[in-house]
């Protein structure tokens, strides 16, 4: 990998910051070198990248495979709802479905979390107690991101006091298209302290970056300044996830434990709506970062009607026939 | 030899999601396809086997120099009588309904086509077909446009085309000769290769089903001297053979001095180039897709893999994590990459190329795979340290087996790359344009592909330098070829 430290750079100027793991310990001295480090990835081509994703779309994931990979992507799911009408009463309806999703076949696994807004973190907290359900929460400014500094961190302290153990923030995409590199760096350490024991997500938000080569150094950076996660998108804006972004997000863990030997998880969010979609995904992990990600653990789906169809394709498995959408809960 | 570790049973087994076989009815034996008939041929029939099972499929005659004279009698009937005098718009017309038949019938030509070759369903489904449908609506396109195409006034057809074609991608070689002969006005007899004939057969069905008129196309079985009855027939006004070099220059030889009019395309050892500032995922699937489409059998893979020292190492430790994930077995599995050899004889070619290569001192490397116990099977297999002057640098193998060479500077890239006797295709990988456009200028070889490999369109034309043969096929270049006064 290259890296070219920035001669001009004082010694005396660098800023007490939060070092990267090894072997890229020096790649923050300074945003020269930062930006250098960045570019130097290896670029992405987007044809070829779709080309690939298209083959892997070609996978036939049928009878045991199938019925696998849909308890597997319900266990992975993160719940969510984050609208301005939530309420507590339609958090508590979410926890339930999140505790049992379908009422019908005690067999099927629970979500892996229930994403919310920071404030209703504590409802959730309450209404998940005992389950072993994580509670995620979003914070700094979500979606846009535009606030201060300090307001980002209370948004983050005050989930975490409110009961979240994960938090999904969202990176400044505006000093990250104008170059400020080190800027979107130092906030992320910062969150990170921040979150204390809660995991961190860094939504990179790639339907605003726009070219795969943005989401691989997005993807690096957001690592490099140690998120557990890398999350595509706030769901607010579209496209949110994609195939192509998954893959170069996959690859750039897969490399960066390569590199460094810490998994960082992956969360693909926004988009993901059939059983379909959510199987092409887990193929796309299975066979480009490999089976060690195939865990709620480092493979999370942020959605909301995903969970439905996939309860559907599981009553289809079990039973044969296709129900129909009274045959799971309105959330 | 060095073998990856055998990976940990796998979270996520994709359970078998074979393609079903009973879409396509194969008949216990077939004849020529000879004047709108299926009739007897008179040599000892052939059996064509599954390779990834060796089960026998089905038997088919072998034609002698009296079936190949009446297959080329019926087609010089149907070329002076209804084919050449045909308004263009008709026979454009014929092609279409062809294309379309193709494509109608596609599920039962991909499942045929990887029984009787041993290609990945994927593949056949997915390129094979689609490729060959999309070759006669191209040719169908042009049938009445021949005067616009750049090649004179009014270009006239040569006539009677004899056409013999290899076992690697049957139905599609039979589109690319087929379709252009026809579309300029010429009838063919055409021999599909001994271990692979049944798609021909069931393509002479289509051409039943599309009414064509009897004789415009003629198909006849049987092994080398078959082929040898077609291109030397007296009254075959054009030959064009796709296949090794070996056979390629024996034909030249006897078509020498004729009238003939003659396109080869033969073999081929391609330079695939990555520089160090390549997309390093995205090239290493187009090493992939470049050495083991169709388990190499294809003459323009990029069976040379030229990688700029920097990056030697992260390349080949990305490729075979790469390899790793790749899926070996039933060619009929939807899910599979890899499927089986064509024919025992070529295996043993694969295997004493791969042997020699070991013992010239390179070092072969090879992922944990299990191979079916019955069939034909070479796992891929990837040479490091393999010098210019290695064979398995040199000669075409035909088979899932890379040779990776480096380079140091753009001027040693371009030398090794043109160091071969080929020159059929090349590959180039980097994300600097202007470097594209440089080595592409310098490259001799007849397709370079810039950040992708083995893509093909019937637009383009396609054909080689060197010992890769002469000639194009596809585009306009490939309408020549079958035109008075073209090529």
């Amino acid at each position: 990998m290259t890296h070219v430290l920035d001669p001009r750079a004082p010694a005396a100027a660098i800023p007490p910051r939060r070092e990267p793991p090894a072997p890229y310990r020096d790649v923050t001295r300074s945003d020269a070198a930062f930006r250098a480090f960045l570019h130097g990835l290896p670029g992405v081509d987007q044809v070829g990248a779709e080309a690939r994703v298209g083959v892997l779309g070609t996978r036939s994931i049928k009878t045991t495979a199938k019925a696998w990979a849909i308890d597997t992507a319900i266990s992975m799911v993160d719940l969510t709802t984050l609208e301005g009408a939530d309420t507590p009463g339609k958090v508590r309806s979410l926890a339930a479905k999140a505790r049992r999703p379908d009422p019908g076949d005690p067999t099927t696994p629970q979500v892996a979390a229930v994403c919310v807004y920071g404030d209703l973190a504590g409802v959730a907290r309450e209404a998940l107690a005992g389950t072993g359900i994580h509670v995620a929460a979003v914070a700094t400014a979500f979606p846009s991101g535009r606030a201060s500094r300090e307001v980002k961190l209370a948004d983050v302290r005050d989930a975490v006091a409110n009961g979240a153990d994960e938090i999904d923030m969202v990176i400044d995409r505006g000093a990250f298209l104008s170059g400020r590199h080190l800027d979107v760096f130092d906030e992320i350490v910062a969150v990170k302290q921040a979150c204390g024991d809660a995991h961190l997500k860094v939504i990179l938000e790639t339907g605003e970056l726009v070219t795969l080569d943005n989401v691989r150094r997005a993807s690096w950076l957001a690592m490099l300044a140690g998120g557990d996660f890398i999350k595509t998108s706030t769901g607010k804006v579209s496209p949110a996830a994609t195939l192509p972004v998954c893959l170069v997000m996959m690859e750039a863990v897969r490399d960066f434990r390569a590199a460094t030997g810490r998994q960082v998880g992956v969360k693909p969010a926004g988009g993901i709506r059939t059983t379909k979609d959510a199987v092409k995904h887990l193929v796309l992990v299975n066979e480009v970062a490999g089976p060690d990600w195939l865990s709620p653990d480092w493979f999370r789906f942020g959605a909301s009607s995903l969970l439905n169809d996939l309860l559907l394709q599981r009553q289809k498995l079990r039973t044969g026939h296709y129900s129909g959408p009274d045959h799971v809960s309105v959330d | 030899m060095s073998t990856q570790t055998p990976p940990t049973h796998s979270l996520f087994e994709y359970a078998p999601a074979p393609e079903s076989r009973s879409i396509v009815d194969i008949a216990p034996s077939y004849g020529l396809f000879v004047d709108g008939e299926f009739v007897d041929g008179s040599g000892t029939p052939l059996k064509t086997v599954n390779p990834a099972t060796e089960e026998v499929l089905s038997e088919v005659p072998t034609a002698t120099d009296a079936d190949v004279d009446r297959a080329v009698r019926a087609a010089r009937r149907a070329f002076t009588r209804v084919w050449g005098p045909m308004r263009p718009a008709d026979r454009g017309k014929y092609l279409f309904r062809i294309a379309r038949l193709l494509q109608e019938r596609a599920r039962e030509f991909a499942v045929l086509e990887s029984l009787d070759n041993g290609k990945p369903i994927r593949e056949s489904r997915d390129v094979d077909v689609p490729l060959a449908a999309a070759h006669f609506f191209y040719h169908a396109g042009w049938a009445d446009k021949l005067d616009w195409a750049g090649l004179g006034p009014g270009p006239r057809p040569l006539g009677v085309a004899g056409q013999v074609i290899p076992w690697n991608f049957p139905l599609l070689m039979l589109a690319w000769k087929v379709a252009p002969a026809l579309a300029t006005g010429n009838t063919v007899v055409l021999k599909p290769a001994e271990t692979t004939p049944l798609t021909a057969l069931l393509f002479a069905e289509v051409c039943r089903q599309a009414d064509l008129p009897p004789g415009v196309v003629n198909i006849v079985t049987g092994a080398g001297e078959t082929g040898r009855a077609v291109v030397e027939h007296e009254d075959v006004d054009k030959v064009a053979f796709t296949g090794s070099t070996e056979v390629g220059r024996s034909i030249a030889r006897s078509v020498a001095g004729t009238r003939k009019r003659l396109t080869l395309e033969l073999g081929g050892k391609a330079a695939n180039i990555v520089f160090d500032d390549a997309p390093i995922d995205q090239a290493v699937e187009g090493i992939v897709q470049g050495i083991f489409f169709n388990q190499g059998h294809v003459c323009c893979a990029g069976s040379r893999l030229l990688v700029q020292e920097s990056v030697h190492e992260e390349v080949i430790a990305s490729l075979q994590r790469r390899i790793g994930t790749l899926r070996l077995g039933d060619p009929l599995d939807k899910n599979t990459d890899i499927g089986a050899i064509n024919s025992a004889e070529q295996l043993a070619r694969i295997r004493e190329l791969s042997d020699i290569g070991e013992a010239e001192g390179a070092n072969r490397w090879q992922p944990a795979c299990e191979l079916p116990e019955r069939g034909y099977w070479f796992p891929p297999t990837v040479f490091t340290d393999v010098s210019p002057a290695h064979r398995i640098a040199r000669d075409e193998v035909f088979g899932p087996v890379l040779s990776v060479l480096t380079f140091r500077t753009p001027d040693e890239a371009v030398a090794k790359a043109n160091n071969t006797t080929y020159g059929l295709s090349a590959g180039i990988w980097t994300e600097k344009g202007s470097r594209i456009l440089a080595i592409a200028d310098r490259l001799r070889a007849g397709v370079v592909w810039a950040n992708t490999f083995n893509k093909f369109d019937p637009t383009s034309p396609f054909g080689g330098y060197k010992q890769s043969g002469y000639g194009h096929e596809g585009g306009r270049h490939g309408l020549a070829a079958y035109l008075e006064g073209g090529q």
